[in-house]
């Protein structure tokens, strides 16, 4: 009989030779609970958390809480069923209307994941006869969404825009629709997209534009709606992707747009519709949330702040760190054993961070990689950059 | 030099000589992910290389029929001569 985890030798050797140089598997990591949007508890000790996407630290909204607990109370937990079968409540129409109102567009389909909202979306947009033009640093979902899309792929460097019209050009006369697809914010890096030159590409070869702001709505743009608001370039932007498990700390995902095709999503788009919908109490939760993010808009000041004081602490520290200032974070260390031992004594010293390895990395080199929330003080920013100086220098000693 | 399967095989392994990581008995026949130890990105990465030089885009689906340097050459001779 053939062993049918042969394939994954590689990655079994990998996997141990990594775990038995750590003194614990960085892969398993629990937070016991968390005590507040920036602490939680981790082998018994309180930790602070800068690793955990929640930039405005409305995992713990009251707001959020109350909601999901009064909706679960009236209406249960779980939908049960897909969106076109028995799972689309009114609270889901709701919310697609509430967010297509909050980007100022005519549609929205929400998605049980943003992993999922990139599947759908892109499968549902794309076919054999296409072709999509991706960034070449793009997340998992959106690499996986252009595989069950079928259509022809083609990677451009990152975040440069001479090299995707280059790409453009040699597709002069390809019959099929060409779509592009760049993140606002890069998950890895905290690199900012030039969204706007890519709409000026588009523009000038009849392409099509969508943007997955994950991790930049309700983070940059004067409402949060993201890199192509701070760059006044939200007309050009065909589709937005995203989600609600970073900025407003609940899950699920959505595609927003001015394009009336969408409706034929719902009926083709098959992440949308072999699942199960998001349950009533997240939904809540979610609505709840995008009201506290409108309503505090000094939160996405206080994080821009706190980017600004964790980015310059690092730096200062000696640590090698991206150019933008963005709520991501990334130390770029020189190999995975460096990167593993890094990441432990960070841990073992009450600061927990994100260990992100090759090949999920740009470059073929580990990072250690942070995000920042508006809930965080002055003070757990400064600590959390001492500890990284005091263990740089342990680790130069 | 880039008109032929056997001229453009010659370029790839050049640029690939360029690496000091990169095995230095290396020929046609070598394949791509065993024999030099790339990973799927450094595949991905290293093909955008090619592509500047001979201004071509690889689709990713046909990375994955290849295998060795030559396979590689052809698949990029035969992108090169559609294109022309």
């Amino acid at each position: 009989m053939i062993d049918i985890f042969a394939k994954h030798a590689a990655l079994r050797a990998a996997y141990e030779g990594l775990t038995a140089a750590s003194p614990r598997n960085p892969f398993e990591v629990v937070i016991e609970r968390p005590l507040s949007a920036t602490v939680g508890l981790i082998e018994g000790r309180e930790t602070l958390l800068f690793g955990t996407n929640n930039y405005l630290g409305l995992s713990q909204s009251s707001r959020a809480a109350d909601a999901a607990i009064e909706t679960a109370r009236t209406m249960g937990v779980g939908t049960t069923g897909s969106r076109i079968a028995n799972g689309t409540f009114g609270l889901h129409q709701r919310l697609e209307q509430r967010l297509a109102s909050f980007f100022g567009r005519k549609h929205c389909m929400v998605f049980s994941t943003g992993y999922q909202a990139n599947l759908g979306t892109i499968s549902a947009l794309v076919n054999k006869d296409d072709v999509l033009l991706l960034d070449a640093d793009s997340h998992a979902s959106i690499y996986d969404g252009a595989k069950l899309s079928g259509a022809q792929v083609i990677r451009f460097r990152h975040n440069d825009p001479v090299d995707l019209e280059k790409r453009l050009a040699r597709l002069k006369d390809h019959p099929g629709a060409k779509l592009i697809i760049a993140e606002g914010i890069y998950s890895m890096t905290g690199n900012v997209a030039p969204l706007d030159k890519f709409v000026d590409i588009k523009t000038r070869y009849g392409a099509y534009l969508m943007a997955d702001e994950a991790h930049s709505f309700g983070v940059l743009g004067e409402h949060g709606r993201g890199v192509a608001e701070m760059q006044g370039c939200e007309d050009g932007i065909d589709f937005i992707v995203g989600t609600f498990s970073k900025s407003l700390g609940t899950v699920g995902g959505y595609c927003i747009t001015d394009h009336d095709g969408v409706d034929l999503m719902r009926l083709c788009s098959r992440p949308y519709m072999f699942t199960a919908s998001l349950p009533p109490e997240i939904i809540a939760a979610t609505l709840a949330a995008l009201d506290d993010m409108e309503a505090r808009p000094e939160l996405r000041v206080k994080l821009q702040e706190n980017a600004a004081r964790l980015h310059a602490g690092l730096k200062a520290a000696g640590l090698q760190t991206g150019e933008h200032v963005s709520p991501v974070v990334a130390v770029t260390l020189e190999n995975i054993p460096q990167a593993v031992g890094f990441w432990n004594a960070l841990l073992e010293n009450g600061v927990y961070v994100n260990l992100s390895l090759p090949p999920a990395t740009p470059d073929n080199r580990p990072l250690l990689r942070c995000s920042v929330m508006a809930a965080h003080s002055a003070e757990e920013i400064d600590k959390a950059a001492a500890v990284f100086k005091a263990v740089a220098e342990h680790f130069q000693a | 030099m880039t008109d032929s399967v056997a001229g453009i095989s010659g370029m790839i392994i050049e640029k690939l000589l360029a690496n000091p990581k990169v095995p230095r008995d290396i020929n046609g026949n070598s394949k791509i992910v065993e024999d030099l130890a790339f990973d799927s990105l450094a595949v991905m990465n290293f093909v955008m290389e090619i592509e500047d030089e001979l201004d071509v885009s690889v689709p990713l689906d046909k990375l994955a029929d290849i295998r060795t340097i030559n396979d590689l050459a052809a698949c990029l001779h035969t992108l090169k001569a559609s294109q022309a």
